[in-house]
Parts: structure tokens; C-alpha cells; sequence
């Protein structure tokens, strides 16, 4: 038998979770390291399922299957494909890098490990998933813990609000794709919750056209799709740094991938009828979402929007349905998801030693923290779609595929990309450089090494996608293909 | 030698970042040998572009030294270089501009590591714009270059100035200035992108020479519901006013007075002897190839717009107090005669005179980048003596400083345009080639050239002649051997196309011949 290497990524988080937890709570070091192997393990795994993923003969690979409820046709069944591998590999970089960033979590770290690691293993399952009831199951795994890490660990001024508008926003709308799934598995009467199976059932166009809204925006709530993407800035900002990454790098990713592989995949013919208006809401998001990071004036807001405008150009490309976009936006998730880490992991830094976050208060940080400055710029060239990084890679098929399909929102869309430079750029004069107040003089130290390891890493994944795009793309378009496939040719 | 000469267009366009790449793991207290490193680096590039220039067959008609290999397939876009005259001779341009560029940025004291590590990638973005020859590769280099000259002003620029927003906010000038040009390129760019994508989605590739081939004979039909001439005509535009602020043309010309002003002296010598002609550039290699129907059609407004920027240009110079703004606004002013050849050569392609316009043009280029470098160079000699760019400061130095005065009537002499020095040529030229098809732009053009006479005289007259400046004897030191070196070079090559231009202008003449005859 082959060695299970999914469901070893899948389940190392949880299981060192427990572990972590029969640590006594004084012994931080030994907590922290336990976390540091779990997180290794997991990344180079998924570095491994990435690399040796097989693009010429795509499909799902590293399948496993076990049956698990056979009477409702619930199996345990796994997989990756072009579209779920560079996902995989980006929640094991986040996960890595965001323990060596919480490294200096004091307040039961113990706990926090514990907590970080079960949203891991839900976040992983998700993306491995072929089953629709393993998919779900997970999916709520990777809420749950969600609200814990930020009532508990979060930012004491709204750490209790936002952590209740993230949960119910999330169970909302993963109560309504349920249904929707629901709906599927009855109609399918195949009795099976096997997604591979369900791609098959023919449904009629009446039912699919029927429950793809439902579907698609529950999940596309997480994604943080227009006009329900207010919860997600305010929990980007409430959480403590390492969820932060988290959330914005990878959680909102499980939102656009669910919609995709539940949403396009099981009802085509839905999509097909409903895109033409998904489309404008994703303008919104991506027009809107830029005009309003530029207005704000605490740090990690104006990051948190940005993640509602960027996560727009995922479910635009995917709105596109189109090869171009749906590559495009394939890669965006992925880029995004690194690029949002390391923008998280940076205001994490300079608030750990600022303990302020309005823009107006802070600067001239590039003198004492030069690593973080070099971080912070390259995320931002990342994200304002600079060529030679990877957020241009993402973004220029994304673009290519609205031509196709509607070419007056790509005029309109663009206009994000200039916005998207001013903010970046009034930040990294504001905060940066210019002159440093009175009070910080003195007070600010440098990063630990563990933080510049973080730093180089997230950095160096977005440059080598950014110069060299086919180390991901071709990967990323065996999975489209087979999209395209199901929406048949188009 | 094989070797060589199979990636010699890669081996030109990396060797900066790999030697910045060098440079990063140099101790940053170290700073002397962090400026040799980076001098001594970029002498590699210009040995391999006079290699290029010197193997380069100027008989053989398209694109020598081709390099082809893949790199993001998914839409059809490689990794596509090579070069024709016009290349060549910006290639070389620009790797002889960056070398004196950062010999002149010795004087540069705070973190000298940053700098020359973005000056290098400053020069390999702009070499990747001349050697490209696949349009989102071409798209890529252009924004590249953006980034580092964004910081080398932002960081690097002078000290002393503010802005006063509207809203009453003030802010450092330099902070102004790099703001300003990043957005206004970036939002000129904008619409590149967008006409890139759209030429993308529609041929389905990117590769300049396929392009060529199927753009221009696309005329029927409807392309997204509207017909296929609007379509081209838009893109058309698009293009146009990228390039435009680029170069920059009246009246997208206002982020270059302060990007110059504020920017280090090197920063402004490589802005204005390189970056700008990127916009030429970028006329001459896709607007003219991919619509020679729309330029046609709208030559008379590109003509136009050229024949108010050296108009203005000239204007605005002899109306500033601040020297270095002077020189900025000449700019605008000899620019516009690029852009007056090319819209020409739009107009009447094919003939004699539209080759002629041509040769001038590309040449305009070359030689502006010379003296614009030059200028911006004396003028930042200064600057370090006395702290001030103030006309009013100066006066009467001559005697003070007698050899910087001599150098500097020489450089300002080739930038007016006196026979002998390169400028005239180029010049000459464009107006030979210009007058039989826009006569009346010309003339216009000629009361913008008795200007640019008015504002060097201006600026020679209060810097170096009439009554001396007291607070300065005993304070203006002469220039030294290390400036000397950085504008000697310069001063031979204004001499040497002056006297002798036929060495660089039988390499134009014959590809432009080639391209556009």
C-alpha cells in the first residue's frame, strides 16, 4: 500500500494538538518546539505532495478511501488536483511560518498551539476532500476554532464583537451551502456523498440554475465575496497575528475553493446562468475593497481590505469561467494566500513593539527594522500586481479571461491596481519612513531570527512564482481542465 | 565564444541583478568596496553591448541575437529577446549611462548597499524593455523599472523642500515627487496593460514578430460587439498615452519637473538620459509596427502634441529660477522632437523623408541621453558646492571655478544644438525629414528652438557670468578628477557624433530603412 500521505498532512496538526496539550503549561520551550516539528512535518510533506504531483497525468492523485457511513453513502476519500495541491503547500507554509511568528505568545501558548492546529486539520481536509459530507465536516472543523483564537488571544478592544460577526457570518453561510448539498445528494439519487460520483448526476438545468446562488455564496461568504465581506477586515484585525495569517492567507481561501469545487463543479449549468451576475459583484469587491484599504487609518485594516479587494479577483476569475481566469485565479489564491501572511505577520511586528496600529502615529521604522521594511515592500509590489512577482502572474490571466468573457468590467477592474499602488505606497512612506515620533526613539527592537526565517520564506515563494510562473501554472491548469470539462468545453 | 554570443542578450540584461545580487551579501559598513563592486559590474554589460555593437550585421534585415525559451506558457508568452539598430543603440546608451551614473553616486554617503543594489536593477529593468521582443516580457520590464526609481528619489532625493498639499498637509518634496511619478506612470500604464491584455485575448499570443504580421491586416469585423477599427483605435490610444507619459509629451509632462528636481543626481541622469526614451522606444517599436493605420490617421494630433512640447518646454525652462528644473523642462523640449519625427514618420511611411525624420529621432534620442545626463550631471556639481539650485544664488562664478565652466558651456552648448556637437545633427535631421510633411508644425517648432537658445544662454549667463557672488569665493571648490571622469566620456561622444556621425548613424539609417522604408 502506498504511504497515506494526505491524511498524514490532514491529521499531524490535530494529533500534535493533543499532544501539545499533555505538555505541562509551564514548559513553553518544549510547547513551542512540538508546534515548530508539527508545522515542519506538514509543510515539507506538502511541499513533497506538490512536487511530485504528476501534471501530465493530472486527475486526483494520492487518493485514499475508506468507508466511513456506508449506509448514507459517506466514505472517507481523499485527493489532490492541480487546483488543491499549491493550495495544500501554501496552508503548510502559513502554518510554519505562523508558528515562528508566535514564538512570543506568552498567554497559554499551550492552548493557542492547540487550537491553531485543529483549524489547521479542518483547513487541510477541506482541500484534500472528494467526499461532500468529509468536505463539510471539515469546514466547520476550520470555523469553530476560529472564534476561539480571537475572543481569546485577539485585540482586547474588539476581539468579542468580531469574533462573533466572523462565526455567525461563517455558519450562516455554510448552513445555506448545506442545504444546497442536501438538495444535491437527494436529487442525485445516487445516494452517495462522492463528489467525483455527484459530478456525474446530470442534474437538470432548472435545479442546478435553482441552487448555485445558494451554494456558491454560502461558501462565498468565507471568501469574502460583496456584500458580505464585512465580517472579514473586522476579524483580519480583531485576531492575534498567527490567525491573521491564517485567516486571511489561508481560511478565506477554503471559502473560494469550496464555492469552486461544490459551486462550478457539481452544478455547471448553475454557474453558467449565474456568473454574468456574480461577475458584478466581484467588480465591487475589487473596486471598492481598494478605494476603501486607501482610506484607513489603522494599519491592519487597510490590509484586511485589501484581502476583500485581491480575494475579489480569485472569485472574479473563477467568475470568468474561463481558462485564463480560472488559472488566474488559481494562482491568486495561492500568492494571495502568501502575500497576505507576510503583510499579517509584518503589522504583527510592528505592533508587538509599536502597540499602536494607526498610521498616522507610527513611522520611520525602515531605520530599526529593515527586514520587515524589505518584507512589507515586496508584499506590497505583490500586491499592487508588480511584474516579476507573483501577484502579476495571478492577476494578468485573471484579466485576460474578463476580456473574454465581459471586457468593459476589466476597464473598470483595472482601475483597482492604481488604487491598490496608493495605498501601499502611503503606507510604506507612512509607516516606514519619514520620521519616527519622539516616543518610539530607543524603544523599537529588531525581529528575532525566527521571524526573519518567516520573512525570507514568504518572500522568496512569492519572487520564485513571480519570475518563474511554471513551477505553478502548468499544475494549476491540469486542474482547470478539468473544470472545463465539466462546464463542458467552454 | 560560442556561448557568448548564443546568450549574449541575457548575459547583457542579468549581469546587473546578479552582480546586486553580489552586492547584498557585502557588508553594508563596507562602502567603499560596495561602490567598486557595482562600478566595476556594470563595466561588464557595457563591454558585452560594445561586443554587440561590434558583432551586430548591420546589412542583415529583423532581429539578430534571438533568444527564445519558454516562460509562462499558459498564455502563450516567452521569454522572447533580440535586437535591431534601434535596440542596439539604446542598449548601448544605457549600459554607458549606468556606469558614469554611479561613478557619480560616490558622493552618496547613506545606504549605499540599497542604492546601488536598485540602481542595478534599475538598469536591467530598462535593458529589458530594448531587448524584448514578446509584449507582456516587454510590459514586464517597463513596470519593473518603475520600483527602483521610486525609491531612489523617494529615499535618495534632496533634502530640503515641502509641498503643501491641498488640505493644508505638508510633505517632504522628495515624498511628492516619487509619489507623484509612480502614479502617473503606473496610471499610464494602465491602459498598456489593458490594450495588452486585449491584443493577448485576440491573437492569441504576444510574440512581438507574430504580431506584426497579424495586428496591422486585422481590420474587419467586430471584436466584443463593437467594430474592430474602434477597438484598434482605442488600443491605439492606450499605447499613445503610455508612451506619451513617458517620454514625456505636453501635456502628460507634469510629473517630470519634480520627479528631476527632487531625485539624486544620478537618479536624474539616468531618468533623463534612459528612462524617457523608453517612451520613444516604445513609439517606435510597437505604436508604428502594430498600428500603422491609426498613427496615420492621427499623426496630425502627434504632431501636434510635439510641436506644443517643444514649445512649451522650451518656455517653461526659461522661466525657471531653479537650475535643475531648467534642465527638466529641456527635457520636455527636445523630447518633442522625437516625438515630431516619429509622428512624421507615421504619416508619410515609405518615404525618403519619413526615413529621414526616423534617423533623426532615434538619434535625438541617443544624443539627448548624452547631454541630458551631462547637464544634470554639472548640475549636480554644483548643487553638492553650494546647497542651493537657485539661479539667483549663483553668478559670476567663471573665474572661480574655470574648468567646470568650461565643461559646462560645452555640454550646454551640445544640448542648444551648435554645429559641431551631436545635437545639431539629430536635429537637423528631424527637421529636414519633418518640413515637407508638416510644414507648419515645423515652423511653429523653430520658435520653440530660438527659445531653447534663450533659456541655456539664461542659465549659463546667471550661473557662471555677471557680477560674482561673494559668498562663494573661498567655498566653490573645482570640479575633481572622479567628476571629471564621469563627464569626459560625455563630452567626447557630443564631439565625436558631432564631427563624425556617420559610426552610429549608418546603423540607424540602414535599419531604419529596413523597419519603415
Amino acid at each position: 500500500m502506498q504511504f497515506p500521505v494526505l491524511s498524514v498532512i490532514v491529521f499531524i496538526p490535530a494529533v500534535f494538538g493533543a499532544l501539545i496539550l499533555l505538555i505541562p503549561q509551564e514548559r513553553k520551550t518544549e510547547i513551542r518546539m512540538a508546534a515548530l516539528t508539527a508545522a515542519f512535518i506538514a509543510m515539507a510533506l506538502a511541499a513533497w505532495v506538490y512536487f511530485s504531483y504528476d501534471v501530465a497525468a493530472s486527475g486526483y492523485q494520492f487518493v485514499e478511501r475508506y468507508q466511513w457511513l456506508p449506509a448514507l453513502g459517506i466514505s472517507y476519500y481523499v485527493g489532490v488536483d492541480g487546483i488543491s495541491a499549491p493550495l495544500v503547500l501554501l496552508t503548510g507554509v502559513v502554518m510554519f511560518t505562523g508558528v515562528l511568528i508566535s514564538w512570543g505568545v506568552d498567554d497559554r501558548p499551550r492552548e493557542f498551539f492547540a487550537f491553531l492546529f485543529i483549524l489547521a486539520t479542518g483547513v487541510f481536509g477541506v482541500f484534500v476532500a472528494l467526499d461532500l459530507f468529509g468536505l463539510f465536516f471539515f469546514y466547520e472543523i476550520a470555523v469553530f476554532p476560529m472564534y476561539l483564537l480571537i475572543a481569546i488571544w485577539g485585540w482586547k478592544v474588539t476581539r468579542e464583537y468580531a469574533a462573533m460577526k466572523l462565526t455567525l457570518y461563517l455558519f450562516i453561510g455554510s448552513v445555506i451551502s448545506l442545504v444546497g448539498a442536501l438538495a444535491m445528494y437527494f436529487a442525485s439519487g445516487l445516494g452517495t456523498f462522492d463528489m467525483l460520483a455527484l459530478e456525474t448526476a446530470n442534474y437538470s438545468v432548472t435545479f442546478q440554475r435553482f441552487w448555485f446562488p445558494f451554494v456558491f455564496i454560502g461558501f462565498a461568504v468565507l471568501g469574502g465575496i460583496f456584500p458580505f465581506h464585512n465580517w472579514s477586515p473586522d476579524g483580519h484585525v480583531a485576531a492575534p497575528t498567527a490567525v491573521s495569517m491564517f485567516h486571511a492567507g489561508v481560511l478565506m481561501k477554503l471559502g473560494a475553493f469550496a464555492a469552486l469545487r461544490v459551486g462550478i463543479m457539481l452544478l455547471p449549468e448553475g454557474a453558467k446562468f449565474w456568473m454574468p451576475v456574480i461577475i458584478i459583484f466581484t467588480l465591487v469587491n475589487v473596486v471598492y475593497g481598494a478605494f476603501i484599504a486607501l482610506v484607513q487609518t489603522d494599519f491592519k485594516y487597510v490590509i484586511g481590505f485589501s484581502s476583500v479587494s485581491h480575494m475579489g479577483l480569485v472569485l472574479m476569475g473563477f467568475a470568468t469561467l474561463k481558462a485564463e481566469g480560472l488559472t488566474g485565479a488559481g494562482v491568486q489564491m495561492f500568492s494571495h494566500g502568501i502575500m497576505t501572511a507576510l503583510f499579517f505577520a509584518v503589522v504583527g511586528m510592528v505592533y508587538d513593539r509599536a502597540h499602536t496600529r494607526e498610521i498616522p502615529k507610527l513611522g520611520g521604522f525602515a531605520t530599526v527594522m529593515p527586514w520587515v521594511t524589505v518584507a512589507f515592500i515586496i508584499g506590497g509590489l505583490v500586491s499592487m500586481g508588480m511584474p516579476g512577482f507573483s501577484g502579476f502572474i495571478a492577476e494578468f490571466p485573471i484579466f485576460m479571461g474578463v476580456w473574454r468573457t465581459q471586457p468593459w468590467i476589466a476597464i473598470v477592474a483595472a482601475i483597482s491596481i492604481v488604487i491598490t499602488a496608493a495605498y501601499v505606497l502611503r503606507v510604506v512612506g507612512r509607516v516606514f519612513f519619514g520620521k519616527m515620533p519622539e516616543e518610539f526613539v530607543g524603544h523599537i527592537t529588531n525581529i528575532t531570527p525566527l521571524d526573519k526565517v518567516a520573512l525570507v520564506l514568504l518572500s522568496a515563494i512569492l519572487i520564485i512564482v513571480g519570475v518563474y510562473p511554471s513551477i505553478m501554472v502548468p499544475l494549476v491548469e491540469s486542474g482547470v481542465e478539468n473544470i472545463l470539462r465539466l462546464l463542458g468545453g467552454a | 565564444m560560442n556561448l557568448i554570443e548564443n546568450n549574449l542578450l541575457s548575459l547583457i540584461l542579468f549581469t546587473p541583478a546578479f552582480v546586486a545580487g553580489v552586492l547584498v551579501f557585502l557588508p553594508r559598513e563596507e562602502k567603499g568596496l560596495i561602490r567598486w563592486v557595482a562600478l566595476l559590474g556594470s563595466l561588464i554589460p557595457l563591454a558585452l553591448a560594445i561586443f554587440l555593437w561590434l558583432s551586430f550585421d548591420t546589412n542583415e534585415p529583423g532581429f539578430q541575437f534571438q533568444e527564445v525559451q519558454i516562460w509562462y506558457a499558459a498564455i502563450q508568452s516567452s521569454y522572447h529577446l533580440g535586437v535591431d539598430g534601434i535596440s542596439v543603440t539604446m542598449v548601448l546608451l544605457t549600459t554607458l549611462l549606468t556606469p558614469l551614473a554611479i561613478l557619480a553616486s560616490y558622493s552618496i554617503q547613506e545606504n549605499v548597499k540599497s542604492y546601488m543594489f536598485l540602481f542595478l536593477l534599475l538598469e536591467m529593468g530598462m535593458l529589458g524593455v530594448f531587448l524584448s521582443l514578446d509584449l507582456l516580457l516587454f510590459f514586464v520590464f517597463w513596470e519593473f523599472g518603475l520600483v527602483p526609481m521610486y525609491f531612489l528619489i523617494n529615499q535618495w532625493g534632496s533634502e530640503k523642500g515641502e509641498r503643501t498639499l491641498w488640505g493644508g498637509r505638508k510633505m517632504k518634496a522628495r515624498t511628492y515627487a516619487s509619489f507623484k511619478f509612480m502614479i502617473f506612470t503606473m496610471a499610464g500604464s494602465l491602459g498598456l496593460l489593458l490594450a495588452i491584455q486585449m491584443i493577448g485575448v485576440v491573437a492569441g499570443t504576444f510574440d512581438m514578430l507574430v504580431l506584426f504580421d497579424t495586428l496591422p491586416g486585422l481590420s474587419s469585423g467586430t471584436l466584443f460587439g463593437i467594430p474592430v477599427s474602434t477597438v484598434k483605435a482605442l488600443a491605439f490610444w492606450a499605447f499613445v498615452i503610455a508612451f506619451a507619459i513617458k517620454v514625456p509629451v505636453w501635456p502628460f509632462h507634469t510629473w517630470l519637473p519634480d520627479a528631476h528636481t527632487e531625485a539624486p543626481t544620478a537618479g536624474s541622469m539616468i531618468l533623463a538620459g534612459v528612462l524617457l526614451k523608453l517612451g520613444g522606444y516604445g513609439f517606435l517599436r510597437l505604436v508604428l509596427p502594430l498600428y500603422p493605420v491609426e498613427s496615420r490617421q492621427y499623426a496630425g494630433a502627434l504632431a501636434f502634441l510635439a510641436t506644443m512640447a517643444i514649445i512649451f518646454g522650451a518656455l517653461a525652462a526659461w522661466g525657471q529660477r531653479d537650475f535643475k528644473r531648467l534642465v527638466a523642462y529641456s527635457s520636455v523640449n527636445h523630447m518633442g522632437f522625437v516625438l515630431l519625427g516619429i509622428a512624421a514618420a507615421a504619416l508619410a511611411a515609405g518615404t525618403e523623408n519619413a526615413v529621414l525624420a526616423l534617423n533623426g529621432a532615434v538619434l535625438q534620442m541617443f544624443n539627448h541621453g548624452l547631454s541630458a545626463a551631462g547637464m544634470f550631471f554639472l548640475v549636480g556639481v554644483i548643487y553638492e558646492r553650494t546647497h542651493s539650485r537657485d539661479l539667483n544664488d549663483y553668478g559670476g562664478l567663471f573665474p572661480l571655478v574655470p574648468v567646470y565652466g568650461g565643461i559646462l558651456i560645452f555640454t550646454s552648448m551640445a544640448s542648444l544644438g551648435l554645429p559641431g556637437l551631436n545635437g545639431f545633427i539629430s536635429e537637423f535631421l528631424v527637421v529636414r525629414g519633418v518640413w515637407p510633411i508638416f510644414t507648419f508644425f515645423t515652423a511653429l517648432s523653430m520658435i520653440g528652438l530660438f527659445f531653447t537658445g534663450a533659456y541655456i544662454l539664461k542659465g549659463l549667463k546667471m550661473t557662471l557670468h555677471g557680477p560674482l557672488n561673494k559668498r562663494w569665493v573661498g567655498h566653490l571648490s573645482e570640479i575633481n578628477a572622479r567628476e571629471l571622469l564621469v563627464i569626459t566620456p560625455l563630452m567626447v561622444m557630443m564631439l565625436w557624433i558631432g564631427v563624425w556621425p556617420a559610426w552610429i548613424l549608418d546603423l540607424i539609417n540602414k535599419t531604419n530603412v529596413m523597419l519603415f522604408g
